[in-house]
């Protein structure tokens, strides 16, 4: 019967086609290392998923982040599991992600015909430390505060521009309420949006042209 | 490959779909359990209280005509102190009889309002109608209206709140 099911199923969906491209790919003798890149897309799901759970009672506002924040930690059940793994999450994806990089880089991997894979990979990089930089701010306490200032003020050094990207990034002169809620509007919408973006293009050529086998001495 | 496949019945390729399905299995109810009551959490806690909420001298409540009292009560909810108003109509009769009715409509939830002129109270949400005493008239509502518990002391009158 379940057979039967999955066969009309399959018929009008294709999902054995997709199962055989996507998962049951032919790929050359690699090590660990090429595994690198399903860790990071693991971490992005799980940041993905506890992510949308923490908005249920975050609050981005400067009277009530730190607050829903603690409530979540101390008072909701689970609701320091749900954190725990977006915080720690959120730093091993920075180090699968440069670790990521760093194999490609060394494997030649970047090389024809995977230049665009690479691309869209060094854009993900730049999207995933946007992610850790907004999010680094939302739980408003002091450190967050001042890491925020200082991160902003370092993006105001930039020359002629450097003072409108600051004010930009704080939406404002100062650091204030405008910020907080700018910067949660990137955290979950814009760069969320632009990571789906970029990893279907950097999954689907990762497919289209597999995966690059490790380079022999002479090559 | 096809050989130690068809001899040991378990083939390499099999085995590993199956740990990676199990492993997944788990990780998924690592995270999905705990999330169910995460998103639960204080949803279903229960803080009863009741209090003894002082309306006023009974003396000064008119006689015949329904009189809405109105209060808040606030209390801690999440990380924040929220308040909950409380609409109250008090009917005196001539013979010194009180009622005390809620203004929250028995049908869903709205809140209903006295009109003298129709000598009626009336639901703005699906025209539900209830007489001075809060018995049904006409409209969709399953009950007459909730009643409060009252007492009277030193000549003040005082409801009963109950909070769930």
């Amino acid at each position: 019967m379940a057979a039967r099911v999955f066969g009309w199923l399959d018929d009008r969906l294709g999902l054995t086609g997709i199962y055989r491209t996507v998962l049951d790919r032919k790929v050359p003798k690699v090590n660990w290392a090429f595994t690198l890149g399903s860790a990071t897309l693991f971490l992005a799901v799980l940041q993905g998923v506890t992510g949308v759970f923490l908005t249920v009672y975050y609050v981005p506002h400067p009277d009530q982040a730190y607050d829903s924040i603690n409530y979540i930690m101390n008072d909701v059940a689970f609701g320091w599991l749900i954190r725990g793994l977006h915080h720690w999450g959120a730093t091993l994806m920075v180090i699968t992600v440069v670790l990521h990089m760093l194999r490609t880089f060394v494997y030649a991997s970047y090389k024809y015909p995977r230049e665009i894979t690479w691309v869209t990979g060094v854009l993900l990089l730049l999207v995933t430390l946007g992610m850790g930089f907004t999010g680094y701010l939302l739980p408003w306490n002091q450190r967050a505060y001042w890491a925020t200032t200082v991160g902003t003020s370092i993006a105001g050094t930039v020359p002629w521009v450097g003072p409108i990207i600051e004010q930009a990034l704080r939406g404002g002169s100062d650091l204030s309420t405008l910020t907080l809620t700018r910067f949660f509007s990137a955290h979950i919408w814009m760069l969320p949006a632009a990571l789906l973006g970029l990893v279907g293009v950097h999954m689907y050529l990762v497919i289209r042209l597999g995966i690059s086998h490790i380079p022999a001495a002479d090559e | 490959m096809a050989d130690s496949e068809s001899t040991a019945g378990l083939g390499r390729r099999s085995f590993v779909t199956g740990v990676v399905g199990l492993l997944g299995g788990m990780i998924a109810a690592v995270v999905g359990l705990p999330a169910i009551g995460y998103w639960l959490g204080p949803s279903l806690e229960k803080h009863e209280t009741d209090a003894w909420v002082p309306l006023g001298p009974v003396e000064a409540i008119p006689e015949g005509e329904p009189t809405l009292f109105t209060f808040s009560r606030t209390r801690q909810v999440g990380w924040e102190r929220s308040a909950t108003s409380y609409g109250v109509y008090v009917v005196r009769s001539a013979d010194g009889q009180i009622e005390a009715l809620s203004n929250v409509c028995t049908h869903l939830s709205c809140r209903v309002t006295w009109k003298p002129e129709q000598n009626q109270y009336l639901c703005p949400c699906h025209d539900g109608r209830f007489a001075r005493n809060g018995a049904i008239v006409s409209g969709p509502q399953p009950r007459p209206l909730d009643r409060f518990g009252f007492k009277i002391e030193d000549g003040t009158l005082l409801v009963h709140v109950v909070e769930a």
